[in-house]
């Protein structure tokens, strides 16, 4: 499998990311060799193996429907870059 | 000329409905509507680095009785994955949900409309994670500079329920989005509280020409808030089809927002810019495994559904249609059942609480479960009144008076002195200045007028401020004149 050029310029549109020129051919070669190498496991015979949902045997860890404290305000807003009122404020949307 | 006559609607619906959690889906911040923006947060539902999620079992209970009460098959292995997508109000830039194996699918609510039963498909319902809310600083998103973000609704645990693209009118439609806010309501997965948006709807919706087995091109329009808005909204949008179709032209399958002030949908995204959410299994949170003991203990809470209730009012002797009101909302059924404990005569009950009494609520925007007059108040003043205690016109100034001070009936009677007079010595006085007073009637009467009766009842009742007994009042005078 080999990825184009404009699936990359899809992903980047997809995370918000604007790139080069130079970035997009770069990208797409890594890409393209990140993916030949995991392409190995490809070779594998999975017929007769269930999907995987998860990388541990483990099912159902629940907690109790038991209030919490939440985060003191400050604390909330300390690695907010803008804040005002009890806000989180980002700058024009669409 | 209506759409209808040419061409035929298919509509579906998605549903979001907030369960009535008391915390978060994946942490213990609390669920509490209208308290100060960010202050039931921390750095799970803030999607801060590092933070691990936990599963909130109520969240799954309220889920499988969901799935219970809409006839679905509960999932035996289900699990959780990322929607991916940038918007602020996902402080993760995921929003997590199910995909393919969702906790329960392939159930059915059934309908009436004009008498006509209907089952309408339900293909899936599966659990997420509410998003934060955004305040504008403009009027609207594109107006606005910049966007201020309150993340207390953000992790608020969501049931999305997914029906097939089973109905064919918007009366139908309407009547699927009653059934199923009324189902879970009465099964406590959510309170329902429309006006806080407790209940959110995306309509999917395609025109074809009647007869055509092949489905049109269909437009979603998402976050519609209230019944209204979703007839309203589809009102426009099936129109906006039929008057495209009909210049030759077809809708184009896109997102739109319906705007409530002008009453008309906007194009949000086509299918071209649809979005690409790359979904996968989330790998903070490990897979459900629910066995037939887990379902069987939640189906043993299962309390009796709107359709049961209907049917048992309707043995009372209620009629279809009083049945269904009483059943509206499960506070009101629950009002109308405790005050039936205590008095027994179901017509004459419900006509007070559909009249009367709703009457009293609506003047006051009041919700039933507020009421300031409790059922078993009520049922006290309608016991009195059945005695004969106090007159029918009484015992409407009566309920307006407990609405007012919450007052028992048998305090505001005696304290007002309202008792309804049924001794006959009273009662004839009054008669006989009645009849001093007003010979011309009594003449009429007397010379085969017999509606002249009826006038001198009133005077009797005038002078006793409609406290008179009136069967009395009526004997005493036939009496008294023959
Ligand atoms: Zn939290």
């Amino acid at each position: 499998m080999k990825i184009s050029r404009k699936e990359v310029e899809h992903v980047a549109d997809l995370a918000r990311l604007k790139l080069t020129e130079q970035e997009i051919e770069l990208y797409t070669e890594q890409l393209n060799s990140i993916l030949e190498y995991a392409a190995k496991l490809q070779q594998i015979d999975t017929t007769n193996v269930e999907p995987t949902a998860h990388a541990v045997q483990l099912y159902n860890v629940l907690r109790e429907d038991e209030i919490t404290d939440s985060m003191e305000t400050e604390k909330v807003f300390e690695n907010a870059p803008w804040a005002e009122d009890g806000y989180f404020r980002v700058p024009k949307i669409v | 000329m209506a759409y209808s006559d040419r061409y035929e609607m298919v509509c579906g619906v998605e549903t979001h409905v907030e369960m009535a959690t008391k915390t978060k889906i994946f942490c213990g911040c609390s669920t509490e509507f209208g308290k100060e923006p960010n202050s039931q947060v921390c750095p799970v539902c803030l999607g801060m680095p590092g933070a691990l999620p936990v599963l909130n079992r109520e969240a799954v209970n309220l889920a499988i009785k969901a799935g219970l009460a809409l006839n679905c098959e509960i999932a035996e292995f289900s699990k959780f994955d990322r929607k991916n997508y940038f918007y602020p109000d996902v402080p993760k830039n995921f929003q997590t949900s199910q995909y393919d194996l969702p906790i329960c699918k392939n159930g059915w609510l059934e309908i009436t409309v004009d008498e006509n039963p209907k089952r309408i498909g339900i293909t899936r319902a599966h659990l997420e994670e509410d998003a934060g809310k955004l305040v504008h600083s403009g009027e609207t998103i594109t107006s606005s500079s910049s966007s201020g973000v309150d993340y207390n609704r953000s992790g608020v645990p969501l049931l999305e329920i997914v029906s097939e693209p089973d109905m064919r009118s918007i009366d139908e439609v309407i009547a699927y989005l009653e059934e199923l806010v009324q189902i879970i309501n009465y099964a406590g997965i959510s309170d329902c509280k429309m006006e806080q948006g407790s209940v959110r709807f995306d309509v999917n919706v395609s025109l074809r020409p009647i007869g055509s087995k092949e489905f049109g091109v269909r437009t979603e329009i998402k976050n519609l808030n209230s019944f209204n808005s979703v007839r309203r909204c589809l009102e426009f949008e099936v129109e906006r089809h039929a008057e495209l179709y009909d210049e030759g032209q077809s809708p184009v399958q896109e997102t739109r927002t319906w705007d409530e002030v002008k009453g008309i949908t906007l194009s949000l995204r086509t299918k071209e810019e649809a979005e690409d959410y790359r979904y996968f299994p989330e790998p903070d949170l490990v897979p459900l495994v629910i066995d037939k003991q887990w379902v069987e203990r939640i189906k043993a809470t299962m309390p009796e559904l709107p359709a049961a209730k209907r049917n048992r009012f309707q043995a009372l002797g209620l009629s279809a249609y009083d049945a269904g009101v009483l059943t509206s909302s499960k506070a009101m059924a629950d009002y109308f059942e405790q005050a039936l404990a205590k008095f027994d005569d179901a017509k004459t009950l419900a006509n007070w609480v559909m009249g009367d009494l709703s009457g009293l609520l609506n003047a006051h925007s009041c919700p039933i479960e507020d009421s300031p007059i409790a059922p078993e108040q009520l049922a006290d003043l309608l016991g009195l009144l059945q005695k004969g205690e106090i007159s029918g016109k009484i015992a409407k100034t009566v309920i307006a008076e407990m609405y007012q001070t919450s007052k028992d009936a048998a305090t505001i009677i005696k304290e007002k002195g309202l008792a309804q007079i049924s001794d006959e010595e009273t009662l004839g006085k009054i008669v006989d200045e009645v009849i001093a007073q007003n010979p011309k009637s009594v003449a009429d009467y007397q010379s085969g007028k017999k509606n002249a009766l009826g006038f001198l009842v009133g005077q009797v009742m005038k002078a006793t401020k409609g406290q008179a007994n009136p069967g009395l009042v009526n004997k005493l005078l036939k009496e008294k004149l023959s």
